[in-house]
C-alpha cells in the first residue's frame, strides 16, 4: 500500500525537478498522440459527417462495422501494424517500425472509429430540423454543409476528447510497434508498464499521475474552447 | 472553429518539432534481464563513447527477441537460450554467435520453505515441489528463463506441468513473475541478476529467498548473434560486429565484470 503515497510524492518530484527520462516519455506521448489525433480527425470528421448526414444504401451496415471497430483491441492493432511495418512485411521499406510515426499509424486505427462514430451521432442528432430550416432559408449546398459542421462542433470536440483519451492511455500499440525504446519510443504508458514489470510500483504510480496531469491539461483546454 | 484549428495547428507544431540527426544506430533485440537490471543503461553510453555507435534496444523475452531477428527488425541480438539460438543460427537467421557472459539461475521461495527444498539439487527440489503441490510460478512466455525451466523439469524426469492448480504461468517479465510468486507465497526460478535487482527494490530484505543454487545445470549463458544480412539486406552487419567485438573485447568484458548492484556482481564475463 505504501507505494501509493510514495508514488504521489515521486510524481511531484519528477515534475518539479524536470527529470529527463520522465519528460522524454511525456514528449513522446504528446508527439505521438498529436500525430494520431491529427490523422484521425482529418480522416474521421469528414467520414463521420458523411455517415451521419447522407442517406445511402448500406448505411446501417457501415454503421454496424464502425461500431464494431470501436471494440478493436489495442494489442491486435499493434500486431497487425507490426506485421505491415516489419522488415519482412509489405511496408518494411518505409522504416517506420520502432518509431513514433509507426505508433501513430496504429493509434490512428484506434482513434478513427471513435471519431467517425461520435461525429456521425452528433451530426445525426441535430441534422433534421436544422437541415429543413436552412433549406427553407435558401442557403447554398456548401453553406448548408458548413453550417451543419459548425453546429456540430461541440459534438466533434467531444469525439476528439474521447479519442484522445483512448490514444494516450493505450499500451498495446505503443509496446508492439514502438518497442519501448528509451529516449525514443518510450511513452508514458509503456514506461508505466516497464516500471511495474520491474517491480518499481511507486515509479509506476508516479508516471500514471503525470499522465493524468497531461490529460487534465488537454481536457481543460477543450473545456476552455467550449466556453468561448 | 478558428480557435479549434489554431489549437490543432499548435498541437501539430509541438508534435512535429524534433527530427533527429542521422547517426549510426544499432538496433538490438534483447531479454528483459539485461534491461531490468540496468546493465544496458550502464554499457550503452560507454559503447557509444568508444565507437560512436548509438545502441538502441527492445527488451522482451528471448522468444520474441529471436522472432524480431527472424523478421529482420533488429541488427543484433543479446539473448540467453543456447538451444533456441543454435536452431536460429542453423536456420540461417543469424550468424557469428558469440558467448559473452553468464550468470546463473536460482530457485527462490518463501523463507519457511514449505516443500523443504533448501540446499537440494534441482531435480530433487522440483520433485519435492510437485509432490507437495507447493505453488510454483513459471514465466510461461517462451523466454530464455522459461525454456530453461522446461528443460529442468525434463532433466528431472518429470512431466512438464501445465494445467496443475499449483503451477502458475504468468506470461510476464522476470520481476513481475517474482512479485507474483511473492504474493502467492510460492517458488519460482529466476536468473540471479533479476533476483539481486528484486532484493535491491525491497531494500535487501525480500520475502523470497534463494533456496537452490550452484547446481551445474543452472548456468545461464548469454550470447550475441548478428542478424544474417544475406537474408535481411538492411541488417547492419558492420555495426553488429563492432558491438560483438566490443562486448567480447577487454573493454566490454571488464565493464560487465564491474557491474554491481548491492555490491554483488550480476554477470560473469566469459568471452573466448
Amino acid at each position: 500500500m505504501d507505494f501509493l503515497l510514495g508514488g504521489f510524492v515521486t510524481a511531484i518530484q519528477l515534475l518539479l525537478t524536470g527529470d529527463s527520462e520522465t519528460y522524454s516519455a511525456v514528449f513522446a506521448t504528446v508527439r505521438v498522440s498529436g500525430y494520431s489525433m491529427a490523422a484521425s480527425l482529418a480522416l474521421g470528421v469528414p467520414g463521420g459527417f458523411f455517415l451521419g448526414h447522407f442517406d445511402f444504401r448500406g448505411k446501417r451496415q457501415v454503421r454496424l462495422v464502425v461500431d464494431t471497430l470501436l471494440a478493436l483491441p489495442t494489442v491486435l492493432i499493434g500486431l497487425l501494424v507490426y506485421a505491415f511495418l516489419s522488415q519482412r512485411g509489405p511496408l518494411g521499406e518505409w522504416g517506420l517500425l520502432f518509431t513514433l510515426p509507426g505508433i501513430a499509424i496504429g493509434q490512428t486505427f484506434l482513434a478513427l472509429p471513435v471519431v467517425v462514430a461520435l461525429t456521425a451521432t452528433a451530426v445525426e442528432a441535430m441534422d433534421r430540423h436544422l437541415r429543413t430550416t436552412l433549406i427553407t432559408l435558401g442557403v447554398s449546398r456548401t453553406q448548408l454543409l458548413l453550417s451543419i459542421l459548425w453546429e456540430g462542433r461541440l459534438g466533434i470536440l467531444a469525439a476528439a476528447a474521447t479519442a484522445y483519451g483512448r490514444v494516450t492511455t493505450e499500451v498495446g500499440v505503443s509496446m508492439m510497434v514502438g518497442g519501448n525504446i528509451k529516449w525514443l519510443t518510450r511513452t508514458m504508458t509503456t514506461a508505466i508498464a516497464l516500471e511495474t514489470n520491474k517491480g518499481q510500483f511507486a515509479m509506476g504510480v508516479a508516471l500514471g499521475l503525470v499522465l493524468m496531469a497531461i490529460a487534465f491539461v488537454v481536457n481543460f483546454s477543450v473545456f476552455f474552447l467550449r466556453r468561448r | 472553429m478558428k480557435r479549434f484549428v489554431i489549437f490543432l495547428l499548435a498541437a501539430l507544431l509541438i508534435g512535429g518539432s524534433g527530427a533527429w540527426a542521422e547517426e549510426k544506430i544499432l538496433m538490438m533485440a534483447t531479454t528483459t534481464s539485461t534491461d531490468d537490471t540496468g546493465l544496458l543503461d550502464y554499457l550503452a553510453p560507454e559503447f557509444q563513447k568508444d565507437t560512436g555507435i548509438v545502441l538502441r534496444w527492445v527488451a522482451t523475452g528471448t522468444g520474441k527477441a529471436l522472432k524480431l531477428g527472424e523478421n529482420c527488425d533488429a541488427d543484433v541480438l543479446l539473448v540467453h537460450a543456447p538451444d533456441a539460438e543454435e536452431k536460429f543460427v542453423a536456420a540461417g537467421f543469424g550468424i557469428n554467435r558469440r558467448e559473452i557472459m553468464y550468470n546463473d539461475f536460482v530457485i527462490i521461495g518463501p523463507a519457511d520453505d514449505p516443500a523443504g527444498i533448501r540446499g537440494q539439487g534441482v531435480g530433487v527440489a522440483l520433485a519435492a515441489i510437485k509432490s507437495k503441490t507447493a505453488v510454483f510460478v513459471s514465466r510461461g512466455d517462451k523466454s530464455g528463463t522459461h525454456q530453461k525451466e522446461l528443460e529442468l523439469w525434463q532433466a528431472a524426469g518429470l512431466p512438464i506441468p501445465d494445467k496443475e492448480a499449483w503451477y502458475v504461468q504468468t506470461g510476464q517479465g522476470m520481476l513481475a513473475t517474482i512479485n507474483l510468486a511473492a504474493e502467492r507465497n510460492g517458488y519460482t526460478m529466476t536468473d540471479r541478476g533479476s533476483y539481486i535487482k528484486y532484493e535491491a527494490n525491497l531494500n535487501g530484505n525480500p520475502p523470497l529467498k534463494i533456496l537452490v543454487e550452484m547446481d551445474a545445470v543452472l548456468l545461464n549463458q548469454y550470447s550475441v548473434i548478428a542478424v544474417n544480412p544475406a537474408r535481411c539486406p538492411k541488417a547492419q552487419l558492420e555495426l553488429a560486429t563492432a558491438f560483438s567485438d566490443w562486448m567480447a573485447g577487454e573493454r566490454g568484458q571488464g565493464l560487465i565484470g564491474g557491474f554491481k548492484l548491492l555490491e554483488k556482481q550480476l554477470f560473469t564475463p566469459n568471452a573466448q
